[in-house]
């Protein structure tokens, strides 16, 4: 205690430190709010969904705060379903089978911008005739317009973009601009005001009903944005956290403290175990390190969890079984290891509690330091494709960016929201293993 | 490679013996030298062996590819008009028959053990043989000309960024150790852990600023498309595809290097022998290069030497962001296609390299500095 005492006051010398530390606490604070708020099976279930979950959001658009730094604000989705403020249904009876239910969805419109598109889904219920259904639109100086008509079947959607009658009527201008649009100006500009969708049924049985959702996609969304499917990436920004987190501390702690007691094992019992020890380190810095997790991802599973495995395998016979070797080497002669000897402690005992426990200082910060290196090396598989096909991860994101363009497309968002968390993770890490060099290194202490 | 050093060292050593005064300390020396080939020499052998065993995934990838043939003969033959006429027996008989040779053909008819000790004799003799799939863009197929093909293009790239970054990081290094403690060594310091970042990472950063958001520079490729006709503008065409990949490495290397020579210089000069050279009124040039960096010279060295080695393996992710056609993506496109003759054949020239080099600086640290010996006994 006193140990960790001193070590805490010596790292609030260092302000890059500091500020590395408070970085990594609310990094892990946030991994475990995520992980209690989604839990995992959720997060996959949310990342894998498609077009039932995330149906009414806009594809690929920027957060909703990218609005505080326009000029010209776009519009956010707007869902409006019944029972919503501003949505009102009325029943009246035609005749013993017909019925008439009118539903008025009436909305707000801010914006300087259009909406990327609009949709309207029902619900019926019906047994063998389906209702009719006509749409129609007024605009904030009570111009009526006439969109379409459709006989709804069970779950239908009536996507007032891809209406092609609706676009000839607009002269060719797409009904997101069209409906929106002052006619007195050149270029298109949206009418702010309250606009009103009102759906028209006419239902042809007893007990038939109808019930409609109307979404105005929006050019901006939620705290993150979405991507090409839908999705919403703070699922996949949050999520990100708990794994990198936890992928650079079991790779950096499982390589480390295994290399740490193998090299006290070679050190201690000598002869063929050093001379195997040393052989095997040899023909491991040969194998290739990256080609083989590649080929681990392409011919074996591409499970996170497994990659990690290779990874850990792969660099515990690494070049730091030389630094700590020399190390124990010096250990090894100190008189304490001979009274320890005297008094009949076993070659375990030794090692594990007069061997290790001597190098921690110097083996701390190169555990810090390492988990950057662990981080980015998730991302950058990620990156070559070989990404956990369920798992949301930062790498994932920017290797879905990437394979959609999103740099080209000036979608800068969807890169630079996980590469910002990448980088605040490993620069913390790295600024407190910097630290930590400094202080437990006393030759590095003057310089 | 060193499988012919081996076998030179035992007729080198009478020669030797004749001629030099330390007789003993020659055989040592020879002794030394053949148990640390030999002992590299095994340790490649073994690298070899296991990457044939990944890259094949012991034998699995076998099967992939029995599929694939069968799939594939079986698809020509059934779509031929003139097979449609033949009786189904003689069709499967054809079938089968075709698949044999194909089989035989690609030697896939032996059992995977046996073939493995065969890869391993043909890729120790750098007999890198044929790719299964891929080709060269001359068209070749031989894993030689593929390799040859990518090589300029990877070692452009790795030499121009790790050259430059080796020297500017050494020779700053250099500059603040001398002014230690002033406004630059300070900064140095404290951008150090921006190297944790690998350059991948800012090469996206770079694309996004420099090619998205600018447009000043290419978003990647190694030149224009098409290529210009005069060899003067498609120098620059590749001068400037080269900015923003060489820029990423720099960034993501040149602190941490600076900060690493840095410390390490600053660490020798404080040697106590440092300042008794002071005291005995040396000028401070004097000083560094005869009792600074003379020392420090072993771990400059192998620092470079492994660097060189390493522009054989290329940059695999630099590559990919940036879309070089380099040696990196070569490698991540053969473990896509399975193509194990590509996947060995780029690694058994790096273990060779890797053994080598290994085995060189033993000598090198020998020749810079006099407090190193070869083995037990003395040598040089």
């Amino acid at each position: 205690m006193k140990w960790l005492r001193q070590t805490l006051k010596d790292i609030r010398q260092y302000p890059s430190a500091v500020i590395g530390l408070v970085l990594i606490l609310s990094m892990v604070a946030l991994a475990l709010y995520t992980i209690i708020a989604i839990p995992y099976s959720e997060a996959i279930r949310l990342w894998r969904g498609g077009e039932d979950v995330w149906g009414e959001n806009p594809r690929i658009v920027p957060p909703a705060w990218t609005n505080w730094f326009r000029r010209e604000k776009l519009p956010e989705t707007l869902v409006l379903r019944s029972g919503d403020e501003g949505v009102t249904k009325e029943k009246s009876i035609i005749s013993e089978d017909m019925d008439d239910i009118t539903m008025t969805f009436t909305f707000d419109y801010p914006y300087d911008g259009f909406p990327q598109s609009m949709s309207v889904f029902f619900t019926t219920k019906y047994t063998a005739k389906a209702p009719h259904i006509s749409l129609s639109w007024l605009t904030p100086d009570g111009t009526r317009i006439r969109l379409g008509e459709i006989t709804a079947r069970r779950a239908d959607a009536y996507r007032i973009d891809q209406d092609d009658r609706l676009v000839r009527r607009l002269r060719g201008v797409e009904p997101r601009i069209g409906l929106f649009a002052d006619p007195e100006k050149e270029t298109p500009t949206p009418v702010k005001g309250t606009y009103t969708l009102v759906v028209e049924a006419t239902t042809f049985e007893p007990n038939s009903e109808v019930d409609a959702k109307f979404v105005l996609y929006g050019q901006v969304y939620g705290l993150a944005g979405t991507d090409h499917r839908r999705r919403d990436l703070s699922v996949a920004l949050l999520w990100g956290t708990p794994i990198a987190l936890s992928f650079g501390l079991i790779a950096s702690l499982g390589t480390t403290i295994t290399t740490m007691i193998i090299s006290a094992v070679g050190v201690w019992f000598g002869g063929v175990v050093d001379g195997l020890i040393q052989r095997i380190t040899e023909v491991n810095i040969i194998l290739p390190f990256l080609p083989i997790l590649i080929m681990v991802g392409t011919f074996m599973s591409r499970s996170i969890w497994v990659l990690l495995f290779w990874v850990i395998a792969l660099s515990i016979f690494g070049g730091a079984i030389k630094t700590y070797r020399a190390t124990f080497l010096q250990v090894k002669e100190a008189p304490y290891i001979e009274a320890a000897q005297a008094y009949g402690a076993s070659n375990w005992r030794i090692i594990v509690f007069y061997l290790v426990p001597r190098i921690i200082p110097q083996l701390l910060p190169g555990l810090v330091s390492a988990i950057p290196a662990y981080v980015f090396l998730e991302a950058s598989l990620a990156l070559l494709g070989l990404g956990d096909p369920v798992v949301p991860t930062w790498g994932k994101l920017i290797d879905d960016a990437r394979a959609n363009g999103a740099l080209y497309n000036g979608q800068y968002y969807w890169v630079l929201q996980p590469a910002v968390l990448l980088m605040v993770v490993g620069l913390a890490f790295a600024m407190v293993g910097f630290a930590m060099d400094r202080i437990f290194n006393p030759r590095l202490r003057e310089v | 490679m060193s499988e012919n050093a081996l076998s030179a060292q035992p007729a080198s050593v009478p020669k030797s013996q004749k001629s030099a005064a330390g007789a003993r300390n020659v055989v040592k020396l020879a002794r030394y030298t053949i148990f640390k080939l030999g002992s590299l020499f095994i340790a490649v052998v073994i690298g070899i062996y296991l990457t044939i065993l990944i890259a094949n995934m012991g034998g699995y990838v076998d099967q992939i590819l029995k599929g694939q043939i069968r799939e594939q003969v079986s698809i020509s033959i059934g779509m031929d008009p003139e097979m449609r006429q033949r009786p189904v027996e003689e069709r499967n008989r054809l079938i089968e028959e075709t698949i044999a040779v194909e089989e035989n053909r690609l030697g896939l008819n032996q059992p995977f053990l046996i073939r493995s000790f065969r890869f391993l004799h043909r890729a120790l003799t750098l007999n890198l043989g044929r790719a299964q799939f891929m080709s060269s863009d001359s068209g070749s197929r031989l894993v030689s000309n593929i390799i040859l093909e990518r090589l300029p293009s990877t070692l452009l790239l790795m030499a121009t960024s790790n050259l430059l970054l080796f020297f500017a990081s050494v020779f700053f290094a250099l500059y603040l150790s001398r002014n230690y403690g002033n406004v630059l060594d300070k900064l140095v310091v404290g951008f150090s852990p921006t190297s944790a970042v690998p350059a991948w990472f800012y090469g996206i950063f770079l694309i996004l600023l420099f090619a998205a958001v600018l447009g000043w520079l290419p978003f990647g490729g190694m030149v224009a498309a098409p290529p210009p006709p005069q060899l003067g503008a498609r120098l620059l065409s590749i001068g400037r595809h080269l900015i923003l990949p060489v820029l990423a490495w720099l960034m993501s290397g040149f602190f941490g290097g600076a900060y690493g020579y840095r410390t390490f210089f600053l660490i020798f000069s404080m040697e106590d022998y440092v300042e008794l050279a002071r005291a005995k009124g040396l000028s401070d040039r004097e000083v560094e290069r005869r009792y600074v960096l003379r020392p420090t010279l072993p771990n400059i060295i192998t620092t470079f030497a492994l660097l060189l080695i390493g522009l054989w393996q290329g940059a695999t992710i630099l590559e990919t962001i940036f879309n070089w056609p380099g040696l990196g993506r070569l490698l991540y496109q053969a473990i896509g296609l399975f193509d194990t003759a590509v996947i060995v054949g780029s690694n058994v020239i790096y273990a060779y390299l890797l053994a080598l080099t290994v085995f060189l600086l033993d000598f090198i640290y020998a020749l810079v500095d006099p407090r190193v010996r070869i083995g037990s006994g003395g040598a040089k």
